[in-house]
């Protein structure tokens, strides 16, 4: 299989703008809002306070639910250009 | 004719092989549940437990053995996502995880869940920028991505040195771990109990290398996640927060929240010191105030997560996935594997303080006569055998918070006796500690024996070895390396959660960047990456001992900006990716061969860049 440089360059710019969009949600899930827990402590959900819910699950919970979703458009792009391997 | 393990047939009925296994367990917990009610001893009950897990183990083991190259070091390509997945989360989930977890929450409050949100993010990383393009690479080990990356025998010695250093330190905490639990158990003593542990481990990875190790991890996690799952839900129907405690624990924080300033955490010292055990005195969900607090949290979730991307014993799993799809989705079922356990971790650690501190249940023991309390079973148990004291300081004759000291590893193992629950429970944990330990174990040695054998051995030192002398050696360095490791753990020299971090700052101070660099960064070259490297390991590794030994030569007075000893890797780290960027630029750039392997690295379809089977 061939594929031309342009479709080559086009295929990775996507997948770099895809992990990058991820590496910034993981940033603010990983490292912002922990760092603003104090805070957070005043709000409240479903009993939580918000800012120990984040570092018990919810963090943890967006992990998870956002790998598949990543895991779902990396497959699209690689169709897009092709280049996902044969089933 | 030894079992079919790979094709269709095979994988198809996977689902089928372990849901009778699983039904099996579960069938085994009840039969011991029951002998209880007949009379039968806690001693006999938490022996079965672990003869009975680590027979099942070795029989996967045994019949799993292999002569085949591609088995042996990726298990033939062929494990499904999903069951990818548990295997990772067991190789993943180490004795700490399992065992002082629960504990460290209950201890360290909001401070600790670093490693919560750490140990799972990391993960984000390993599918984003590493697992699909190494499966692609297909690689046997992660030396040898570094090696044909960049070329050149001594790049591939130094990620074999780094991978070593890492996996070394992780590996006796782990048979450290399968040593306690084993000892305790089967009532021998620690040193016995190494080597009998270590006897488990290798039965699991010798005969049949990674194939073996894959089911076998399959098979431990199950026994884990039950073992850590079945006490919490019966807890929480016993104390009426209904069937599915993670979800519903919230007012329960809050309760704690209020109770705290009434019985005084935070403000009421220690008047004692006791080895091995404190008091509670971390609030439970309020973090500690002030920037710094906030930046500690923060840089130790950075040094669990790099760390993860860059361990070698998880990125080979994702080696033996049927694609790179297949690697990617695994990843994210690693995940969800693992968070099952960690999401609940905090909610065992809330009800469990609870229990301690509320003084509307009948299981209060803060703010209690202290005669009453000294009466509980479960205090006289752990009391026993050191893990636990209590002082009246003041002499009233009341339990205050101040005078209840603990080691925070009995959480786990004693929260269930609190609540009154019955022994079997106690010998099903002390069944997942193990599968815990042994499965973290496994992977750890079979990394080290894999890279030594492979990339040294085949690689560097005799490329023209036949395969049964090449699967020979990685059979006896297995055995070599384990019983050094069980050697360093007899010794007991830390603790098992700083040789835990300490193995992720010295695996993302030597690999992060080579590893990441080496996809997404075409310019990276040889030279780049071996500076990388060394640079990075050694700097970590001076951090370390400096920080350590302020009075010494090469020691440094006060840790730079708060980063002691678990953090070493942002300094190791920070020294790897500059050491690594002005090498490269001052040097000519890969050839065009190494730039065409890196474009090919990046799309999924077509041959990996090293031949299968090589």
């Amino acid at each position: 299989m061939t594929l031309d440089l342009a479709q080559r360059e086009a295929h990775w710019r996507k997948t770099r703008n895809l992990m990058v969009v991820h590496l910034v949600i993981w940033f603010i899930f990983s490292f912002v809002v922990h760092w603003f827990a104090a805070p957070l402590n005043n709000f409240s959900l479903f009993g939580w306070p918000l800012g120990y819910y984040m570092a018990a699950q919810g963090a943890l919970a967006v992990f998870v639910i956002q790998l598949f979703f990543f895991n779902r458009q990396q497959h699209a792009i690689d169709l897009e250009f092709g280049v996902a391997e044969d089933e | 004719m030894g079992m079919q393990w790979e094709g269709k047939t095979f994988v198809e009925n996977l689902p089928k092989i372990y849901g009778v296994y699983t039904g099996g367990f579960l069938a085994f917990f009840f039969l011991m549940a029951f002998f209880e009610q007949l009379g039968m001893g806690a001693d006999t009950i938490g022996i079965l437990f672990v003869a009975f897990t680590i027979g099942i183990y070795a029989f996967i083991g045994i019949l799993s053995r292999t002569m085949a190259v591609e088995a042996y070091y990726v298990a033939g390509r062929s494990v499904p996502p999903v069951f990818n997945g548990m295997a990772t989360a067991a190789d993943w989930m180490s004795g700490a995880s399992f065992v002082a977890m629960a504990g460290g929450i209950f201890m360290g409050g909001h401070g600790y869940m670093a490693f919560v949100v750490g140990w799972t993010g990391g993960y984000i990383l390993v599918a984003t920028l590493m697992a699909p393009y190494l499966r692609k690479f297909g690689c046997y080990t992660v030396p040898d991505f570094i090696g044909t990356r960049y070329g050149g025998k001594l790049t591939r010695f130094a990620a074999i040195l780094v991978l070593v250093v890492a996996s070394f330190t992780y590996v006796t905490a782990q048979i450290t771990a399968t040593g306690t639990i084993a000892a305790r158990a089967l009532q021998i003593p620690f040193a016995v109990g190494v080597w009998f542990g270590l006897a488990g481990i290798l039965v699991c990875s010798m005969l049949g290398g990674m194939r073996a190790v894959t089911w076998t991890q399959v098979a431990q996690y199950i026994v884990l996640i039950i073992a850590y799952l079945i006490p919490i839900f019966w807890m929480s129907m016993a104390q009426g927060f209904g069937p599915l405690p993670q979800l519903m624990y919230g007012p329960a924080v809050e309760r704690i929240m209020e109770l705290e300033p009434v019985i005084g955490v935070g403000t009421l010292t220690a008047q004692e010191s006791i080895r091995g055990l404190s008091t509670l005195t971390q609030l439970h969900a309020t973090p500690r105030e002030g920037a710094m607090a906030a930046w500690q949290f923060v840089t130790l979730v950075a040094c669990m997560m790099i760390g993860t991307a860059s361990l070698p014993h998880i990125l080979m799993r994702y080696f033996t996935t049927p694609s790179v799809r297949a690697a990617r989705n695994s990843v994210a079922w690693s995940l969800f594997f693992i968070f099952l356990l960690y999401f609940s971790a905090p909610a065992l650690a809330t009800f469990s303080k609870l229990q301690m501190i509320d003084p509307n249940l009948p299981t209060a023991i803060i703010g209690q006569p202290i005669e009453q309390v000294l009466a509980l079973d479960w205090i006289q148990k752990w009391s026993a055998i050191g893990l636990l004291a209590i002082v009246d300081s003041n002499g009233d004759g009341i339990l205050q918070i101040n005078e209840f000291y603990l080691n925070p590893d009995i959480i786990v193992l004693a929260t269930p006796e609190m609540a009154g629950l019955p022994y079997v429970i106690s010998g099903l944990v002390a069944a997942g500690g193990m599968a815990a330990a042994m499965s973290t174990a496994d992977g750890l040695l079979l990394a080290m024996a894999n890279a030594l054998s492979h990339d040294l051995y085949y690689k560097i030192i005799d490329p023209k070895a036949e395969t049964r002398k090449r699967l020979l050696t990685a059979r006896v360095l297995l055995i070599v390396i384990g019983a050094g490791g069980a050697l360093v753990a007899s010794m007991q020299l830390t603790g098992i959660l700083g040789a835990v971090a300490w193995a992720f700052c010295f695996a993302m101070s030597g690999l992060f960047f080579p590893l990441v660099l080496g996809v997404w960064w075409k310019r990276a070259n040889r030279q780049g990456a071996l500076a990388g490297m060394l640079v990075g390991l050694f700097v970590g590794w001076w951090y370390l001992i400096a920080v350590r030994n302020p009075d010494a030569w090469y020691g440094i007075s006060a840790p730079w900006l708060g980063l002691n000893d678990l953090r070493f890797g942002i300094v190791g780290i920070t020294a790897s990716l500059i050491a690594m960027v002005v090498v490269t630029l001052l040097t000519p750039a890969p050839d065009k061969e190494t730039q065409a392997m890196v474009d090919e690295v990046r799309i999924p379809r077509g041959e990996t860049i090293i031949p299968a089977k090589h």
